[in-house]
């Protein structure tokens, strides 16, 4: 009943995220400079020639009617056809989805994985060398640019020692080193929460009753403690993880990946306005379904919350 | 002091906190097989830690314990390795804390937080201890529905919770339950409610209780003998009637003039003057002797000892000895 009430407005709040966002879109690469027709039509193209392409693709007409017929896409989830190739933008765009999808979940698993247990270890041997070495490997993923750490890393495990194949995307060997990349800096904020978090719930009242009861010290702190202490981690790394597409789209250059950063790329230079208006709904949609089903999973994991 | 053997004797324990806080200093109390043992004091007089080191749950640092000794069923607890102690807790020693919201893990449910106890000192399957739980429960007065034991700690009202820490602290059918001001967080009526479960669980289980209040009127209610500390000190140890009727110690004596007596309502409290010495800065000899209306010259300069002035009934005070300079 409480949980039903709490999914119906998040979706509202989705809803409208997403309305005013494809919104925004709309007027801004309207705003900047930069017209399709011309691109289309090439540089010793006429007016008349440009005209006529503009009247094929539909910017000639006023922008309130264009705004119509947009909000009318969106509500079909049909992003329209690409003013370049005349595509469909959303087939375009559902078929290079995987690849970005797959690098930004191996991201966020690696990312997890490298941060949760030095973030908790660390909590539990504060100032020991285990917890020295997260803070190092955290400033380090906080300062390293995670295209930066791609060509590194490219180099070093693709290049100098074959470890990993150079370009392709026939296997999962050729996610690895971009998801590493892309989850470093991810992993970096993880562990600091991991740590702080954890750090917080050991110092709590109810841990005394555990060791009270003859607890193990182990079951005192990865049970009692751990329990409480990955709510707000599992919370921030599925935020994490919508921002991790967005980054992936710049991974993905750096290793020559044909996702959505591909996609996108070549709508922006060709000034392909359905295609960057559909990008931007897609990846948005992502993000704020991601923020959704992280809430429902945050109310889940946490008790307290289901109830208010 | 008495020929049996007590369940738990302290003797001449002295705890210091890091940079000099004396919180407990030469501290003797015992306390006897099935008794309800009230400890009074008032705020910072050092009832937890005394508590806390009981249970072997000081933490060191900051806490140092200088000297003496915990002997509870024969063996000193100070002692023990880190693993014994553990063994203990919870199987012999058990505690209930102040503020049931706080001392519960928000995010384990009720029944799984009696259970686990159950099954690492006994040995007990899940299903069987689950079952046990709710036995448990049901003996604190939550047995009408099987709902608490699947229920998270902030389903269940103040009260409520108490009742299932105090299933908790009772699981392993311990011999001495340490109840560190179970009532303080409640309102009166509850306060009633948990206190007269605690006395009946106390009846049915005949374990010890180290029932530790700053509050005189509450102490009267429940408890066989009380033991009055003040700035980490025991100053008057006696049976419940010869505090309450005839207090030796000064200090004992102000706090009984100063509990507000419902059959004299409206009548002003006298208040003890001053307040308890910080820890840090402990007065000389009594540490008393600076709110004692009746300080000596002795007072200030030598430490009274904790002396049997009648049978069972022991104060530390130099009046007592008839010092008049
Ligand atoms: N962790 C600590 N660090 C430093 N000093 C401490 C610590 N815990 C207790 N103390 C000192 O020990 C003294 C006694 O504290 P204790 O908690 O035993 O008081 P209490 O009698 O339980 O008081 P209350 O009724 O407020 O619970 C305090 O005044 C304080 O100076
Ligand atoms: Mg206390």
């Amino acid at each position: 009943m409480h949980l039903m009430m709490f999914i119906a407005k998040r979706f509202a709040r989705l809803i409208l995220t997403i309305l005013l966002i494809s919104t925004i879109i709309f007027f801004v690469i309207r705003i900047i400079p930069g017209d399709p027709a011309a691109v289309i039509a090439g540089i010793d193209a006429t007016d008349a020639d440009v005209a006529a392409i503009r009247a094929k693709i539909g910017t000639d007409k006023p922008i309130a009617v264009q705004y119509a017929s947009w909000l009318k896409d969106i509500a079909t989830f049909d992003f329209g056809n690409s003013m370049i190739t005349g595509q469909s933008v959303t087939k375009q765009i559902l078929r290079r989805f995987p690849i970005t999808l797959t690098l930004a979940t191996l991201g966020i698993i690696l990312g997890m994985l490298i941060a949760i247990p030095i973030g908790v270890l660390s909590a539990v041997k504060r100032w020991s060398l285990i917890d020295y070495f997260g803070m190092f490997l955290s400033q380090l993923g906080m300062a390293i640019p995670s295209f930066w750490l791609g060509i590194i890393l490219l180099l070093l495990f693709a290049v100098k020692i074959h470890l990993f194949p150079l370009f392709g995307i026939g296997s999962i060997k050729n996610f690895i080193l971009p998801a590493l990349s892309l989850g470093f800096a991810r992993a970096a904020i993880i562990l600091r929460l991991t740590r702080a978090s954890m750090v917080e719930e050991l110092s709590k009242e109810y841990i005394i009753t555990a060791r009270a009861k003859g607890l193990t010290e182990r079951l005192v702190k990865y049970k009692h403690a751990l329990k409480n202490a990955l709510i707000p981690v599992v919370t921030v790394s599925g935020i994490q993880f919508g921002y991790m597409l967005g980054g992936a789209i710049i991974i993905e250059q750096v290793f020559s990946l044909p996702g959505l950063g591909r996609l996108f790329l070549t709508g922006i230079y060709q000034r392909d306005f359905t295609l960057i208006q559909g990008g931007v709904v897609f990846v948005a949609l992502i993000f704020s379904l991601i923020n959704f089903l992280v809430d429902i999973l945050y109310s889940l994991l946490n008790p307290k919350i289901r109830i208010s | 002091m008495n020929s049996h053997e007590p369940l738990l004797r302290i003797q001449n324990l002295d705890i210091t906190f890091k940079p000099k806080a004396h919180a407990v200093r030469s501290l003797n109390l015992e306390i006897d097989k099935s008794q309800i043992h009230g400890l009074v004091g008032e705020s910072g007089s050092g009832k937890s830690v005394t508590s806390t080191a009981v249970i072997g749950l000081l933490p060191e640092p900051p806490a140092k314990i200088n000297s003496g000794q915990i002997i509870f069923k024969g063996r000193d607890i100070l002692k023990l390795k880190q693993e014994e102690k553990r063994k203990l807790r919870g199987r012999e020693i058990a505690m209930v804390f102040q503020e049931p919201s706080k001392y519960l893990n928000p995010s384990l449910k009720i029944g799984e937080q009696i259970r686990e106890g159950l099954s690492l000192h006994l040995g007990m399957a899940r299903k069987p201890a689950l079952e046990r739980a709710f036995e448990l429960l049901s003996m604190v007065g939550l047995g009408e529905s099987r709902r608490v034991l699947d229920s998270f700690p902030h389903e269940l009202s103040g009260g409520m919770k108490q009742r299932a820490m105090i299933a908790m602290g009772i699981a392993c059918n311990p011999s001495l339950l340490i109840a560190d001001e179970p009532t303080t967080a409640l309102d009166v009526t509850l306060q009633l409610q948990i206190l007269e479960l605690i006395y009946d669980l106390q009846n049915r289980l005949k374990m010890s209780i180290l029932f530790i209040s700053h509050d005189l009127n509450v102490v009267k209610q429940i408890a066989d003998r009380v033991s009055v500390i003040y700035a980490g000190k025991i100053v008057e140890s006696a049976d419940k009637k010869a505090i309450f009727k005839n207090p030796l110690q000064p200090y004992t004596q102000l706090l009984l003039l100063s509990i507000p007596d419902p059959e004299k309502r409206g009548k002003p409290l006298k208040a003890i003057p001053g307040t308890v010495p910080d820890a840090e800065f402990i007065p000389s000899g009594c540490a008393f002797h600076t709110r004692c209306p009746y300080s000596k010259k002795i007072c200030a300069e030598e430490m009274p000892l904790l002396k049997e002035y009648k049978t069972g009934h022991f104060a530390a005070c130099h009046l007592l000895d008839g010092n008049t300079g």
